[in-house]
C-alpha cells in the first residue's frame, strides 16, 4: 500500500494550500449557520409558538423539511434546531463534501493536471487519498466550531448533544465523500460525476422522507438513507451514539469499492465509457443554435425533471400547511411579517414566498447558460473554430442567448405548472389556473433579467461576468428579509422582482412587467453591441 | 488583386507590443511559409487577419476586404486550421467535421470521406477521447474537404506523425496545383522549404526577412569544405570569406569556410591555385537562414548562462 499512497502528504499539504479560503469560508459559514438558528429559535420563538411549530413537524410538509421528530412533545428551541437543523446541516455538509472530491479527483484528470502530478512520485491512490484526508480534517474543524457555537449560543448547555449534531452530520457528509470517489470512477467526466453523487444525495434525502412520513420517530425504510443515521441520534431529546456508527462502515465500504474499480480504469477514462457516437452528423445539426441546444439540452433535460418533481411536492404540501400554518402565524409576530398575517391568504402568501426561489431557480439557469456557455467556449478555443467561418458574432451570440433565456423562461414556466399541478392532485382550487397564469407573466420579464446582465457583462468584459452572482445574492436577502430587517426601499429596489406585482397576493399589473421587459430588451442589446466590438480571447 | 495584404500592422496587449510594423502578403496562387520561433506572433497576426482580434494600426486587407467589418462573407472563401484545436468534447469527430463543412456550405461528401481515410480518422470516436494529433486531424479534415480560395494553416502539423505528415504534405501540393493560396504558419523548417514558394520569417512581431525561397538563398552563405595540398592563405584573405577554420590531415589542409555567393567567383580560383585534392560545397538550407536570424538571440542566451 506505501508505493500506492506514495506522496499523499505533499498532496495533502497542497491542496490545503490550494483551498485555504474555499475551506475557511466553509467553516465560518456553516458556524454562523447554526450559531444564528441556535440563537433565533431561542430569541424569536416564545413556548405556545415553539407547541405551534412541533404541530407543524409532525405533519408531512414539516417531515419532509426538518426531521423525524424527536421530542415534538415538548418542543425546546434546541429539540427544534436538532430536529429541524440537521437535515440541512448535513445537505451543506454532503454537497461540500461532494464538491471538494470532484474538484481534487476527477476534475483534476479531466484537465490534464491529474497526468502531471501522477508523473511525479505519486502513488496511484494518493491523489483520492489526498482529497479524502483533507475532506475529513476540514469536517473535523467545522464540526469542532459548530459544537462549541451550539454549546455558547443555546441555553440549554451539553457539550455531547452539540457534538453529537455536529459531528453526525460531519460524518455522514463523509460518506457522500466517499460515494463522490466511487462515483468518479464510474463517470467519464467530472460534470457525470457530479450528477451522479448529487443523484445519490438527492435520492437518500427523498428515503429518509418517504421513511419518517411512514411513521413518526422513522420507519425501517428511514435506515436505508445515511441522512437518517445522524438525525437518529436523538441529540438534545435522548442522546444515543450507536447509530452514527453506520457512517464510517459505509464509508470505508465504499472507499474499498472505489479502489477495487480504479484498479480496473486507465486515468482520465470511467468505467461508463464514453460510448463511440455516430460518424455523420445527423440532418438537423447545422448552425450555431442547432449546436447550442445539442450542448444545453441535457442539462436542461436533468433541471426540468429536477425543478418539476421539487415544486409539484412542494404543491401537493400546501393542503396540510393552510391548516396548520394559521395557528402559527397567529401566534407569532416574527413569522407574520414573513407570511402575512391574514389567516386565509396563508397558502396565497406562502406560495408567494415560494415564488422567491421559484424563480431564483430559474434565473439561476438563466445565467449559467448566457454567460458559463459563452465563456467556456471563447476560452476553450471553439468560439474561435466557429468565427472563422462564415458566422457573424450577432448570430454565435444570439443563438447562446436564445437558448439561455429560452430555458430560463421554460423552466419558469414548467416550474409554476408543477405547483399547479400539486395543488390541484390534493384538491385545492386556489389559487387557480388563471392566477398561476397572471404570476407567470409578471415573473418572466424579472426572472430573465439575470440572465441578460450576464449576458451584458459577457458581451463587454467577460472576466466580470460573475458580477451577476451578487444580483441573485442580494435579490434572496431582500426578498427574504428585506421587511424583517426593516431594509430600506433602494435596497428593496435592486432586486427584478421588487417592480413587479407581489406574486398571488397582488393583482398583476402590466406596468412593472413591460419596465422589467425592457429591462432585459436593453441588457441584450448591449450585450450583442459589446460582443461585436470586442476582441475574441483564446485561452484565458 | 492579393489575397492577403498586411501593411505596417502593430497590435499590443497591454504594455507588450505583439505586432509591430508587420506586412505580410499572398498573391493568388502562391503558398507562403509564414515562420517564427515560439511567441514571435504568428497566431496573433492570423487572429487578426480573421477579424478575432482588432489592428491597432496599420492596414489588413482579405480578399480586398476588412476582416474585421466583414469578416462573414470573408471567411466564406476561406478554410482555417488553428494552431491549438480546441473541439466540442461530446461531439464525434465525424459530427465536427460535418458541422463546420456545413458552416461554410461547400463541403464535398466524397473527398470528407476520402480525407478521413487518408489521414486514418476514426470518426466515430467522442471529441473528448482524441488525442492532440487527432484533434489535429479532425480540423485538418475540415478545412481540405472545403472548396477554399485561401487556406490558412497555424502549425498544422505540431501533433501529426511524420506519416501523416507527408499526407499533409500531398494534400497541400495538390492545393498548390489547383492554384489555392495557402498561408502555412511553422517553425518546422523543412516543411516550409519542401511547400512554400515565399517565406516571411518574423521575430519579436517584426518582419526580419521576406521573399522567395530562392532570394533568401541569394542572401546567404555557401559552406566550402575542400581539402588542398598547398597553402591556404590566399583562400582565407578573399573578401566575403566568412569563420574560416583549417585543420591538417593525411592528404594535406582541410578548410572549411562560409562563402557569401557574391565571392564565390573569386573563391574557387584561389581554391585551385592552392592545389585543391576534394571539393564540397553545400548550398544554405533554411534551417541555416534561421539559425541566422534567431543566433543572436541563441548567443544572447549562452552568454547569459555562462555568466
Amino acid at each position: 500500500m506505501s508505493g500506492a499512497l506514495a506522496g499523499t502528504g505533499q498532496l495533502v499539504r497542497f491542496i490545503l494550500s490550494r483551498d485555504r479560503v474555499r475551506m475557511s469560508v466553509w467553516a465560518a459559514s456553516m458556524t454562523a449557520f447554526i450559531a444564528y438558528f441556535s440563537v433565533a429559535l431561542s430569541t424569536v420563538f416564545d413556548a405556545p409558538a415553539l407547541a405551534a411549530r412541533a404541530q407543524v413537524m409532525r405533519t408531512p410538509a414539516g417531515i419532509v423539511m426538518g426531521g423525524p421528530g424527536y421530542g415534538v412533545d415538548h418542543y425546546t428551541p434546541m429539540v427544534a434546531v436538532a430536529n429541524e437543523g440537521t437535515l440541512w446541516m448535513v445537505g451543506a455538509l454532503s454537497l461540500m463534501a461532494i464538491l471538494h472530491m470532484v474538484r481534487h479527483s476527477r476534475a483534476e484528470e479531466e484537465s490534464g493536471r491529474a497526468e502531471l502530478v501522477r508523473a511525479g512520485a505519486i502513488g496511484r491512490l494518493a491523489p483520492a487519498a489526498a482529497a479524502l484526508t483533507t475532506l475529513a480534517l476540514h469536517l473535523a474543524v467545522i464540526t469542532a466550531l459548530c459544537a462549541l457555537a451550539t454549546f455558547a449560543a443555546a441555553d440549554e448547555r451539553s457539550l455531547p448533544d452539540a457534538l453529537a449534531l455536529a459531528g453526525g452530520s460531519a460524518l455522514v457528509a463523509l460518506v457522500f465523500g466517499a460515494v463522490a470517489l466511487v462515483a468518479g470512477q464510474l463517470a467519464a467526466t467530472g460534470r457525470g460525476t457530479l450528477g451522479l453523487s448529487l443523484a445519490a444525495l438527492g435520492l437518500a434525502i427523498a428515503v429518509r422522507a418517504a421513511g419518517d412520513m411512514i411513521r413518526l420517530e422513522g420507519s425501517a425504510l428511514s435506515w436505508f438513507s445515511p441522512i437518517a443515521w445522524a438525525q437518529q441520534m436523538r441529540a438534545y431529546v435522548d442522546l444515543r451514539w450507536w447509530p452514527i456508527l453506520l457512517a464510517p462502515a459505509l464509508g470505508l465500504v465504499l472507499v474499498l469499492a472505489a479502489d477495487a474499480l480504479a484498479a480496473r480504469r486507465d486515468l482520465g477514462q470511467g468505467l461508463l465509457a464514453a460510448r463511440p457516437g455516430p460518424a455523420r452528423a445527423p440532418q438537423g445539426l447545422r448552425g450555431p443554435l442547432a449546436l447550442a441546444w445539442r450542448q444545453q439540452r441535457g442539462v436542461l433535460a436533468w433541471c426540468a425533471v429536477g425543478m418539476g418533481l421539487m415544486w409539484f411536492a412542494t404543491g401537493t404540501l400546501m393542503s396540510m400547511l393552510e391548516d396548520m400554518a394559521a395557528d402559527l402565524v397567529a401566534g407569532n409576530a416574527a413569522l407574520g411579517a414573513l407570511f402575512g398575517t391574514d389567516p386565509t391568504g396563508m397558502s396565497s402568501a406562502f406560495l408567494g414566498v415560494m415564488m422567491l426561489f421559484v424563480a431564483l431557480c430559474a434565473a439561476v439557469y438563466g445565467i449559467v447558460a448566457a454567460q458559463g456557455g459563452p465563456r467556456g467556449e471563447e476560452s476553450a478555443g471553439t468560439l474561435e473554430l466557429t468565427l472563422a467561418g462564415p458566422v457573424g458574432r450577432g448570430r454565435w451570440l444570439g443563438a447562446q442567448l436564445v437558448l439561455a433565456l429560452g430555458g430560463s423562461l421554460g423552466l419558469l414556466a414548467l416550474s409554476i405548472a408543477a405547483l399547479w399541478l400539486g395543488t390541484v392532485a390534493v384538491g385545492l382550487e386556489e389559487p387557480s389556473l388563471a392566477d398561476h397564469l397572471g404570476v407567470l407573466a409578471t415573473q418572466a420579464p424579472a426572472t430573465l433579467v439575470f440572465g441578460a446582465l450576464a449576458a451584458a457583462l459577457y458581451g463587454w468584459a467577460p472576466r466580470w461576468a460573475g458580477l451577476s452572482w451578487l444580483l441573485v445574492a442580494a435579490t434572496f436577502v431582500t426578498g427574504m428579509f428585506g421587511v424583517l430587517l426593516d431594509l430600506p426601499e433602494w435596497a428593496l429596489g435592486i432586486s427584478p422582482f421588487h417592480w413587479v406585482a407581489a406574486p398571488y397576493t397582488e393583482d398583476p399589473a402590466a406596468g412593472g412587467a413591460l419596465a422589467m421587459a425592457a429591462v432585459v430588451v436593453v441588457l441584450l442589446v448591449l450585450a450583442l453591441l459589446g460582443f461585436r466590438r470586442r476582441a475574441v480571447v483564446t485561452g484565458s | 488583386m492579393s489575397v492577403i495584404d498586411i501593411r505596417g500592422l502593430t497590435k499590443t496587449f497591454g504594455r507588450t507590443t505583439a505586432l509591430d510594423q508587420l506586412d505580410l502578403s499572398v498573391a493568388p496562387g502562391e503558398v507562403r511559409g509564414f515562420l517564427g520561433p515560439n511567441g514571435a506572433g504568428k497566431s496573433t497576426t492570423i487572429r487578426v487577419l480573421l477579424g478575432l482580434l482588432r489592428a491597432d494600426s496599420g492596414s489588413v486587407r482579405l480578399f480586398g476586404g476588412d476582416p474585421w467589418a466583414d469578416a462573414v462573407p470573408l471567411h466564406r472563401r476561406l478554410a482555417y486550421v488553428p494552431g491549438d484545436v480546441a473541439l466540442w468534447p461530446g461531439l464525434t469527430g465525424g459530427e465536427i467535421i460535418d458541422y463546420l463543412g456545413r458552416l461554410r456550405g461547400t463541403a464535398d461528401r466524397r473527398r470528407r470521406d476520402e480525407l478521413i481515410e487518408r489521414f486514418e480518422l476514426d470518426p466515430h470516436k467522442k471529441a473528448r477521447t482524441y488525442s492532440k494529433g487527432n484533434r489535429q486531424k479532425v480540423a485538418l479534415v475540415a478545412a481540405l474537404a472545403s472548396d477554399a480560395e485561401l487556406y490558412v494553416l497555424d502549425e498544422p502539423t505540431s501533433g501529426l506523425d511524420p506519416l501523416m505528415e507527408a499526407v499533409f504534405t500531398d494534400e497541400v501540393r495538390a492545393l498548390r496545383d489547383q492554384g489555392r493560396s495557402v498561408l502555412l504558419s511553422s517553425h518546422i523548417l523543412s516543411e516550409v522549404e519542401k511547400l512554400c514558394d515565399t517565406v516571411t520569417i518574423i521575430r519579436a512581431g517584426r518582419v526580419v526577412e521576406a521573399g522567395t525561397l530562392a532570394d533568401l538563398r541569394h542572401l546567404t552563405r555557401t559552406r566550402v569544405t575542400a581539402v588542398v595540398t598547398g597553402d591556404p592563405t590566399a583562400v582565407l584573405a578573399q573578401d566575403g570569406v566568412h569563420d574560416p577554420r583549417t585543420e591538417d590531415t593525411a592528404e594535406g589542409t582541410r578548410v572549411t569556410v562560409d562563402v557569401d555567393d557574391a565571392a564565390m567567383g573569386a573563391v574557387l580560383p584561389a581554391l585551385t591555385g592552392a592545389g585543391v585534392v576534394t571539393l564540397a560545397a553545400t548550398p544554405p538550407s533554411l534551417e541555416d537562414l534561421f539559425m541566422r536570424h534567431y543566433g543572436d538571440d541563441l548567443a544572447a542566451l549562452e552568454s547569459e548562462a555562462a555568466r
